[in-house]
């Protein structure tokens, strides 16, 4: 089981700040494309821009950006947490 | 009528009413404040200003509050002041500098929380929050004091003592974080997700608060008889303080207060984070770091979010960026100490080393009129210093001791 937490930005879409897909090894990839299965096209155009993650977005796997890991080929496996949120901040 | 029309997409231009949100929901863009330019218009002048109150809310019709009910502990009208010692060690003829370091909690941050939490309170907010590498943490925990509102303050474990020591005489619900400022951002973003009725400053609350960075601009155009300076020197942590000082300089021209003019905008970050200096630099994209040590903590963030636009800022500005080592750094804040008697944190001293290597690579030019901001105080990050400094040895209390260490001092009066 992998769970994804959504912002409040995405929940117009999603419905709900959480979702668990059950699914064992694979990639952040293949997660965001189980997620347009569930959420549509409109999730798609909202996450992507010209096939990669759009730059003000940062997805976290068990809190590592995956712009320090694989990128989407970042490998997921069981009981793994994805964050995706909006890019902030300012010290 | 109000001069505040909502809020507006920087990517998509998507609006938005007025509310604590800093997030397109089209395309996650940051969302800024939408003015009304021909209310303001109508509204500010120089004469208005001069009269107005002694702190940033002298420029209340340029800032996107309404109420009256302004959570105001005293921050800006810090006064640019000439620095001609410092001018004339580094070979430039006229330097100001504008010193942040004595606002009420001894940061710039004053500037940005005083509009953020006093618009969080016309939104309502239960409560206000931040994540911070320590002064904002600070400052956030001072208004929110003085509001009576409860403040959740998220910050790196590893901050500076002196930081720690301030941010817990407020009062505030302190949280201190194993990781990262980046870490801690994420963190304190979910929570801030999870409780829509808290104000987070810099994150939901952040198209509202980065206005207040603005004021030094004008504070600076106000100082130099309503003209704009040629160059300024930033420091740079997410780039936010940048693009406001810059998008300050174009709004006093639109309204008509300063000619129009081109203000060059440099910044500077410490060598080991200098993720937007490194792009400047090498022309490349802003690319974020995950490993990074350096003492110039307030500016350690390695995922800058407004990295992309601080670059474009500097890019078409005809500006540059430094990037000082932690040795330089604090060869930058005894330089500032010792020619204009201004007591820096290592952000500070991060920003007169950058200044220093921007005029010896001929970025910055000798005839120019430049403006300096040094954002923080010293006194909060001693510790960094100490290890550089000569600690005299005591002497006992004698006059034979005193001229023993001080020989050439020694005086001889001869009665005749």
């Amino acid at each position: 089981m992998v769970k994804i937490r959504f912002p409040s930005a995405l929940q117009a879409i999603t419905k709900t700040n959480e979702k668990e897909l059950n699914l064992k090894e694979t990639s952040i990839r293949s997660v965001f494309e189980e997620l347009t299965k569930e959420y549509g096209s409109e999730f798609e155009r909202i996450i992507f821009d010209d096939g990669d993650i759009r730059r003000f977005i940062n997805v976290f796997v068990n809190g590592e950006n995956i712009r320090h890991l694989s990128g989407l080929e970042t490998e997921i496996k069981d009981g793994d947490e994805i964050s995706i949120l909006p890019a902030v901040s300012g010290g | 009528m109000t001069h505040v029309l909502g809020l507006i997409c920087r990517e998509c231009g998507t609006k938005y009413p007025a509310v604590m949100q800093s997030t397109c929901f089209e395309c996650f863009g940051p969302l800024e404040v939408d003015y009304d330019w021909e209310i303001i218009k109508d509204n500010v002048s120089k004469e208005k200003i001069a009269s107005g109150p002694r702190s940033i809310w002298r420029y209340a019709d340029l800032l996107p509050v309404e109420s009256e009910n302004r959570i105001d502990l005293g921050a800006g009208f810090n006064k640019l002041r000439r620095a001609d010692g410092l001018g004339e060690e580094l070979g430039l003829d006229e330097l100001y500098i504008l010193d942040d370091s004595i606002n009420p909690t001894f940061s710039f941050k004053d500037r940005v929380t005083s509009v953020a939490i006093t618009k969080a309170i016309e939104f309502n907010a239960e409560a206000v929050g931040c994540a911070s590498t320590g002064n904002l943490a600070a400052s956030v925990a001072a208004h929110a004091a003085k509001a009576r509102l409860p403040a959740y303050i998220f910050t790196p474990s590893s901050i500076e003592l002196g930081k720690i020591t301030q941010i817990l005489a407020y009062g505030p619900k302190m949280i201190p974080v194993d990781g990262t400022y980046d870490d801690v951002n994420r963190l304190a973003s979910e929570v801030a997700d999870l409780h829509p009725n808290w104000g987070f400053v810099n994150i939901n609350v952040r198209s509202y608060y980065t206005e207040g960075s603005k004021t030094l601009a004008y504070e600076a155009a106000e100082g130099l008889g309503w003209e704009t300076p040629d160059h300024v020197v930033v420091p740079m942590a997410s780039g936010a303080l940048l693009c406001a000082i810059d998008r300050g300089f174009k709004q006093l021209e639109n309204v008509g207060l300063v000619p129009e003019s081109n203000v060059r905008v440099s910044g500077s970050q410490p060598l080991n984070c200098a993720p937007i200096a490194r792009a400047v630099r090498e022309g490349t994209e802003v690319e974020p770091l995950r490993n990074f040590e350096t003492i110039a903590h307030s500016l350690a963030i390695g995922n800058p979010a407004d990295g992309y636009y601080a670059k474009k800022v500097i890019d078409e500005s005809g500006g540059s960026a430094a990037m000082p080592t932690d040795g330089e750094i604090i060869e930058g804040i005894k330089l500032l100490a010792r020619t204009e008697g201004i007591f820096t944190e290592p952000a500070g001293g991060t920003t007169i080393a950058g200044l220093k290597i921007l005029i010896e690579g001929g970025h910055v030019q000798n005839d120019e009129r430049v403006v300096v901001y040094v954002t923080g105080n010293g006194l909060k990050a001693q510790e960094t210093l100490m290890e550089s400094l000569h600690v005299p040895t005591a002497i006992r209390p004698s006059i034979g001791a005193f001229e023993g260490v001080f020989s050439d001092q020694k005086v001889v009066n001869e009665v005749v």
